[in-house]
């Protein structure tokens, strides 16, 4: 069921929005800076791809390279913060009680999904058909006006992939469980790309339908002691980019 | 997987030393076999590939992880397209490991590793940048650039989820070899890093060569 509060009757942490994505969906939002995302994985075992995109300069796009080697890490968790092409921060993981979220894995394609776990078409299942990441983020770009030269390395929340001492990649099973949630706090207008199709390494027997839950809330203001900022002195460097880039206040300030 | 090749340099059809700070780009035609020799040891090519005929189609990382399910590249490798096509496949590599998770350095990426007043110093995006304004034949934009490889450059991930950047593998000479499944646009920057301890901040030239 959609709630939406006026965000001006909303204190700090309060929800100001909430909905459900479907299995196998997709969407677009823009967040405010300011404004927190709560994904909640509300059967256990969902998937959440996800791009980010300056809707003021759509060249500038979530870079998961720059995101992982800025911050010494191969998983995404709370402290991390999820960083542009131009070296600013979209969002910050403020709290997360899943632990461990992959972004070098990429996209089911319509290819993968068949050799998986078989073909459903639109023309015989309608929306409970077997749909792909790939198509999902091609539908959600194109709205934007935006195409493939544009797909980055998204994000796949609530999904751990590890590797072991040769490389080789280890899907981690039931990785996040009924009702785990994971907060993203946006420090710049941000639009934001979702599905919710299968990881592509998922090694579930039937193609798994797993609905989301997501709440809009107000953020509290970021303080000097904030956890994400201090997580790494890269991160610190992050905020200061961002400031410099919202010198003389954002549009909505 | 280490691999010598049997090529002889001598015999190759095109040879171009590519100084640090400079980029690369040629079409390697379906077929030919391209190496990038390390001359002076633990230098990064920061490294893209395209669909010369199409270039929307383009080197894909995640999907080359992804489909050999591992994220080192090394001999047998299939490096992978965004449309989930074999590009090239490396055939021969003295180095043992090459790295496509670490990215390529910018200006402003340098800012958050390093220090915000190291902005302005050279770095790979750049010589990509000018690489396509000044090959415009190709069409190609920002949009266009994306995860490259890094050749030569050792980034291991542990069990744990971290990600350490560990002194090179690589050594005066050392090289990797690849053959083109279809003909396509190399784009290489031959890293300008100077504050990255792993090439000693001493960034080197590499040689491209070639065989029909």
């Amino acid at each position: 069921m959609t709630t939406l509060s006026s965000s001006k009757e909303v204190t700090p942490g309060g929800v100001i929005y909430e909905d459900k994505i479907a299995p196998a969906c997709h969407w677009s939002l823009r967040m405010r800076k300011g404004t927190i995302l709560k994904l909640i994985d509300d059967e256990g075992g969902a998937n959440v791809g996800m791009l980010f995109y300056n809707p003021e300069n759509m060249l500038e796009r979530y870079n998961a390279p720059d995101t992982l080697k800025g911050q010494h890490t191969f998983k995404l968790t709370k402290g991390n913060c999820l960083y542009s092409d131009m070296g600013r921060i979209f969002c910050s993981i403020v709290e997360d009680s899943v632990g461990w979220h992959e972004t070098v894995c990429g996209n089911t394609t319509k290819e993968i999904i068949k050799e998986k776990w078989g073909e459903k078409s639109y023309q015989e299942f309608h929306n409970e058909w077997n749909q792909n990441g790939h198509n999902s983020f091609l539908v959600e770009l194109a709205k934007y006006g935006l195409g493939k030269k544009d797909m980055a390395a998204n994000l796949n929340l609530f999904s751990a992939v590890g590797v072991d001492d040769e490389g080789n990649l280890q899907y981690l099973e039931n990785n996040s469980k009924a009702g785990d949630s994971v907060e993203l706090r946006f420090e710049m207008d941000t639009l934001v790309l979702l599905h919710t199709c299968p990881h592509p390494l998922s090694t579930a027997e039937e193609y798994p339908r797993k609905p989301i839950s997501y709440q809009i809330i107000k953020a509290p203001e970021v303080a000097d002691d904030d956890y994400c900022m201090n997580f790494r002195d890269e991160n610190g460097r992050g905020f200061q980019n961002n400031e410099i880039y919202h010198i003389g206040g954002c549009c909505h300030d | 997987m280490i691999k010598e090749s049997a090529l002889v340099a001598d015999n190759a059809s095109f040879r171009e030393v590519v100084p640090a700070g400079d980029y690369f780009m040629k079409v390697v035609k379906k077929g030919q076999i391209f190496r990038i020799l390390d001359l002076e040891g633990n230098q990064a090519a920061d490294t893209l590939f395209y669909n010369a005929d199409e270039p929307t189609e383009r080197y894909s990382a995640v999907d080359t992880i992804r489909e050999q399910g591992n994220v080192y590249l090394t001999t047998g490798t299939k490096l992978m397209s965004n449309e989930n096509n074999v590009m090239l496949e490396i055939v021969a590599d003295t180095c043992g490991r090459h790295d496509t998770v670490g990215g390529a350095c910018a200006t402003e990426s340098n800012t958050i590793r390093y220090s915000l007043d190291k902005k302005c110093m050279h770095a790979c995006r750049d010589s990509w940048m000018l690489a396509i304004a000044e090959n415009e034949q190709y069409g190609m934009t920002k949009r266009d650039i994306t995860h490259n490889i890094n050749f030569f450059m050792n980034v291991p991930v542990t069990k744990e989820g971290g990600l350490t950047f560990e002194d090179g593998l690589s050594a005066p000479g050392k090289y990797v070899e690849m053959q083109a499944h279809m003909d396509t646009i190399v784009l290489i920057s031959n890293c300008p890093q100077l504050n990255n301890p792993c090439n000693a901040y001493n960034p080197t030239p590499v040689e491209i060569l070639i065989w029909d």
